[in-house]
């Protein structure tokens, strides 16, 4: 069995990407992650890696820039205001196919908003912050050891596809405490990276990092060949978690920190003879199509809960097309949903049904 | 028969892209002949920037990487960190590096980031059709100063090699100029000197080169050099403004 700890969240996504073998980090303060640099800022010098403050966010994304260039694992982490600030240099890591993975513990918006937890960056993360047609892989943990798990995984699949990828958490999951259980050896998948910039040493062609092609043919293949890219992404590494949805009645989607929720909810419903279930997305981008369809034709309606105005609800959405009544409850600003309100909510459902 | 001279090795075969009388041909055999001379190109990393320059690694046979607009400092940043014992340049304008990418070029110069700096300054925006830099001069037209840069409407210009030269973390500042061959030679010493810092890892080195837009100035090749002489070296004066070895 593996060491045992009692961590924080950010504290967990921290100690996970050292394990990940990431050795630089940069980034700039701001609340509610920045435990995450506190972390590196200590351990990282004792892995002969780099831990560096830059003076904005623009450049700590710029210097994950350079850093991944060289084929080496980096991140940086931040929360709302300052993933904003990034949206430039993840556009640039898309457009020229360097991966990297980036931390976003959200907090309320729009602006400067609040510090408490909040969804509302779905929309940014998964539908291109930045400018371009790009996407990025969006990774949304629910527990500490998710946090844990899942940031090693960031790191193995930005790797292999030569994407960033986003660990999406909340001002919840980046301050709570739970007990961690961690691997003896982690999983690492590490592709060669012929690609990189580090010297040809006068042994091979020179290589460049770049998103400008200023022949507009030339650019609209590069696109298809990204597309092609989001394409084998999409059918392959959409994952999703479906408890208790098998013969449920109303199934309830929410991931992070609101499915766990959503789990209280269907334990407390089954005491009122609901049968309700859960579909928790754990990649919302690719968003996990498939498991409507596992669900679709016994369901009787769904059910969205977010701490947003209503962000994943589109996808939802677009996943029922129409088949099955999608229902929606949101909370914002920092508030979170609660448990006898989702009750209700349901509640009501049956009696409509 | 003997070779006396000949294109540098560390350039590429592909014909610059740049306007007649421009001198970022000139800057860019300038790097690359130290390049050589130092036998450092196949351990270099260059950053290209955003502007006329946008695509140098057409032109230096090294591993380049495009950086966002005035954002080089910071890549390169990321890449000496992670290799240490790469040679790291920046090639930036004065659009790139005095206006967009203040915040990045005075904090790598303040952590002494072992990186090297050409900074090109022809007192415009060349790429997007001759705006106003933070660089132009008081008086000078450009199509975003069609009256003229006035000091109460567009302030003043930064003298970008004097500004860093006061902070503690560069080992080297040097002003140079592109406009006559005794000030080219100069150029090309000050540059070789850069990167030797570099190799020396004594930290930030900076060149900033006094250079031609003839496009955009409206001006002949040959009045454009003339430019640099009469009325750039008065507000940007030749010299070495920071030297800590």
């Amino acid at each position: 069995m593996g060491q045992r700890m009692l961590m924080k969240g950010n504290e967990a996504i921290a100690e996970a990407a050292i394990r990940a073998g990431c050795v630089h980090y940069f980034g700039y303060p701001i609340t509610p992650q920045t435990e995450i640099a506190h972390y590196m800022a200590k351990k990282l010098p004792k892995v002969n890696g780099v831990f560096l403050q830059a003076e904005s966010e623009v450049a700590a994304i710029n210097m994950v820039y350079g850093a991944a260039s060289t084929g080496t694992r980096v991140m940086t982490s931040s929360s709302s205001p300052g993933i904003s600030l990034k949206q430039e240099g993840l556009s640039y890591l898309a457009g020229s196919q360097v991966p990297a993975v980036v931390v976003n513990i959200v907090r309320a918006g729009p602006g400067l908003g609040g510090i408490q937890p909040s969804q509302s960056d779905y929309f940014q993360s998964c539908k291109g912050g930045g400018h371009g047609d790009y996407r990025q892989i969006v990774l949304a943990p629910s527990s500490v050891q998710e946090l844990y798990e899942l940031t090693v995984e960031a790191f193995n699949l930005s790797d292999k596809y030569r994407i960033v990828t986003i660990i999406q958490g909340d001002g919840i999951l980046g301050q709570m405490m739970e007990v961690v259980e961690f691997r003896d050896n982690e999983p690492i998948e590490r592709p060669e990276t012929p690609w990189a910039v580090t010297g040809h040493e006068n042994k091979r062609e020179q290589n460049v990092i770049t998103s400008i092609h200023l022949n507009p043919a030339v650019l609209e293949q590069w696109n298809r060949n990204l597309q092609e890219k989001y394409r084998l992404i999409r059918e392959k590494e959409a994952r999703y978690e479906l408890y208790n949805a098998d013969d449920s009645d109303v199934i309830i989607v929410a991931y992070g920190t609101v499915a766990r929720i959503a789990k209280s909810v269907i334990e407390k419903a089954k005491e009122e003879g609901f049968n309700v279930g859960l579909l928790r997305p754990i990649t919302l981008w690719p968003f996990p199509q498939e498991a409507f369809e596992k669900v679709i034709d016994r369901a009787k309606a769904f059910l969205t809960v977010e701490m947003s105005s209503g962000q994943m609800l589109e996808d939802v959405k677009l996943s029922v097309n129409g088949r099955k009544p999608v229902y929606f409850h949101g909370r914002m600003g920092g508030m979170v949903p609660e448990r006898d309100d989702i009750l209700k909510i349901i509640r009501d459902i049956y009696a409509s049904a | 028969m003997a070779i006396v001279f000949q294109k540098p090795k560390a350039l590429k075969d592909t014909a610059l892209h740049y306007c007649p009388g421009c001198t970022h041909g000139i800057a860019h055999r300038l790097v690359a002949e130290v390049l050589d001379e130092l036998d450092i190109e196949g351990k270099t990393i260059g950053i290209a920037s955003v502007g006329c320059s946008y695509n140098s690694y057409d032109y230096f046979g090294c591993d380049m990487i495009q950086a966002p607009h005035g954002r080089a400092p910071a890549v390169a940043t990321g890449v000496k960190r992670s290799k240490p014992d790469s040679i790291v340049f920046t090639y930036q304008g004065d659009g790139d590096l005095a206006a967009i990418g203040t915040a990045e070029i005075i904090h790598a110069a303040a952590r002494g980031e072992n990186i090297t700096v050409i900074f090109i300054n022809n007192t415009i925006y060349g790429m997007t059709s001759g705006q106003m830099a933070p660089t132009t001069l008081l008086n000078q037209y450009t199509t975003t100063t069609p009256y003229g840069r006035i000091s109460d409407l567009h302030g003043f210009p930064i003298n970008v090699s004097e500004v860093l030269s006061v902070l503690e973390g560069p080992a080297y500042i040097e002003r140079a100029s592109l406009h006559d061959v005794k000030h080219i030679k100069k150029a090309k010493e000050a540059i070789k000197k850069a990167f030797t810092v570099q190799i020396m890892k004594k930290g930030f080195s900076m060149v900033e080169l006094l250079s031609t837009c003839p496009t955009n100035w409206g001006l002949s090749p040959v009045e454009a050099l003339n430019r640099i002489k009469n009325e750039m070296i008065p507000q940007y004066p030749l010299g070495v403004f920071k030297e800590r070895l």
